[in-house]
């Protein structure tokens, strides 16, 4: 069985690189893997590419990659939380890119990648701005725009229980984004609370099997 | 900017009593997705009898009240708004994909939506100011195209004077030709193919009152009620 749990959490995040996209799941403070931005804050990272839900609040998490000057890019559906004090500054001093996307585009673009497919035809976002540039087609009497697959170079997902394969399960409002991140990413990092024995994890509740996990790290 | 319109020197409704008006069409069965800020005033007004069931786009399928106890608070169970929330018995969590797909999907009877402005036309705008660089789409964007009504909650008029309630919005749309009524601190509206249908005005004031403050054309029925508040 491949080995997929690293020894530390600096070895869980060692293979990130400058200029990488990284998926990074949660929503509000619920499923965020924490411990894993932890570990790639100080490494000095450049021009990474961040895909969340939002754009970081306080001072810690995304938000600190950001003061610390890692972050060329954020995308995100909703980037001005009255909390994402960090972003809005930088964003408005033109230190850093956003792209916004529509929340449910943002989910179906990565999910799309994960499937290895090329494209999907939403009606969201018809006849507003996140449809310029984007192609439009009818079909059956209904307008739609396409929207492209969202790969990610490193996913950083939070589970609730993994076990040694790496099959995930997730708590609560904490599953999110994080399932859909984990298929589209070519490397993807789990932080999990809890290790279980092989076994353990009821094969019809698993919601992430172990083929989109290549490593993971347990909190405790 | 959009036209500035005349805001009556009588007392308007509160947040709470639109939010109690808007809740008394939340029909039976129903599931709702309710949208973040004035629109999560309307849960404490749908009797649990009722059986909505409540949307909310972070994948919780029938969202309860917040937790009555401030050590029942559990950081994986909140709304999209980020405030803390429960589960009713029976509902289920999925992942952000099968979120908004059961939102364009069609399973949604209904989203209750703040916005900036409503057009006559059904378009919604209320993810970006005009002439700002950007703004925050969340979940607006989907869940407007795919609930099968749109109730926008808001007050008539903008603080500064502008109309909301306009002949065409003039800030960027978040969806076209989506809202179905519309619920503000002085009147209800339906939208029709005409237009703004006028159903219900605020206790104290008149019709004349609201379409003053209105801009576009009001249709009257032949008898508009007054909001019970």
């Amino acid at each position: 069985m491949k080995k997929k749990k690293a020894a530390s959490l600096e070895e869980s995040v060692s293979h990130l690189y400058d200029g990488a996209t990284v998926l990074i799941g949660g929503f509000g403070y619920g499923g965020v893997p924490e411990m894993l931005i932890e570990g790639i804050c100080g490494r000095g990272l450049r021009n990474l590419t961040i895909v969340n839900n939002n754009a970081g609040t306080g001072h810690t998490g995304i938000a600190r990659l950001l003061e610390e000057g890692c972050v060329g890019k954020m995308i995100c559906s909703f980037p001005f939380a009255a909390e994402s004090v960090v972003f809005r500054e930088m964003y408005e001093a033109g230190k850093v890119d956003l792209e916004v996307v529509p929340q449910g585009t943002l989910a179906e673009r990565m999910r799309n990648a994960g499937a290895g497919l090329g494209g999907f035809l939403t009606p969201t976002g018809v006849g507003t701005e996140i449809a310029e540039g984007k192609q439009e087609f009818t079909v059956d009497g209904k307008r739609y725009i396409m929207e492209k697959p969202l790969r990610g170079d490193f996913a950083l997902i939070k589970a609730f229980k993994v076990d040694p394969r790496g099959n995930l399960v997730y708590r609560k409002g904490a599953r999110n984004f994080n399932p859909v991140m984990a298929m589209a990413a070519d490397f993807t990092i789990a932080e999990a609370k809890e290790e279980v024995p092989l076994g353990d994890l009821d094969p019809e509740v698993i919601v992430t099997p172990s083929v989109y996990v290549d490593c993971y790290y347990v909190t405790g | 900017m959009s036209e500035i319109v005349k805001i009556p020197q009588k007392p308007l409704l509160k947040r709470e009593q639109i939010a109690k008006r808007l809740a008394a069409d939340l029909a039976a069965d129903w599931v709702v997705n309710i949208g973040i800020g004035i629109p999560t005033a309307c849960l404490p007004y749908v009797p649990a009898e009722r059986d909505v069931v409540f949307h909310s786009e972070n994948g919780l399928i029938g969202m309860g009240p917040p937790p009555e106890r401030e050590e029942d608070i559990d950081r994986d169970l909140m709304s999209a708004g980020k405030g803390p929330v429960t589960l009713i018995e029976g509902g289920a969590f999925v992942h952000h994909a099968d979120s908004f797909s059961l939102a364009r999907g069609g399973r949604l009877d209904c989203a209750v939506l703040g916005a900036f402005q409503v057009g006559a036309n059904g378009d919604l705008a209320n993810w970006k100011v005009k002439g700002a660089s950007s703004g925050n789409i969340g979940g607006a964007m989907d869940i407007a195209v795919g609930a099968k009504q749109v109730f926008a909650i808001m007050t008539h008029v903008a603080k500064n004077g502008e109309a909301k309630v306009v002949e065409r919005v003039t800030y960027p749309p978040t969806a076209l030709g989506v809202v179905t009524r519309v619920y503000t601190d002085m009147a209800v509206l339906s939208v029709t193919p005409d237009g703004f249908v006028l159903e219900e005005v605020a206790p104290g004031l008149t019709v004349e009152d609201v379409q003053a403050a209105t801009a576009a054309r009001l249709i009257l029925p032949e008898t508009v009620g007054t909001i019970a508040a």
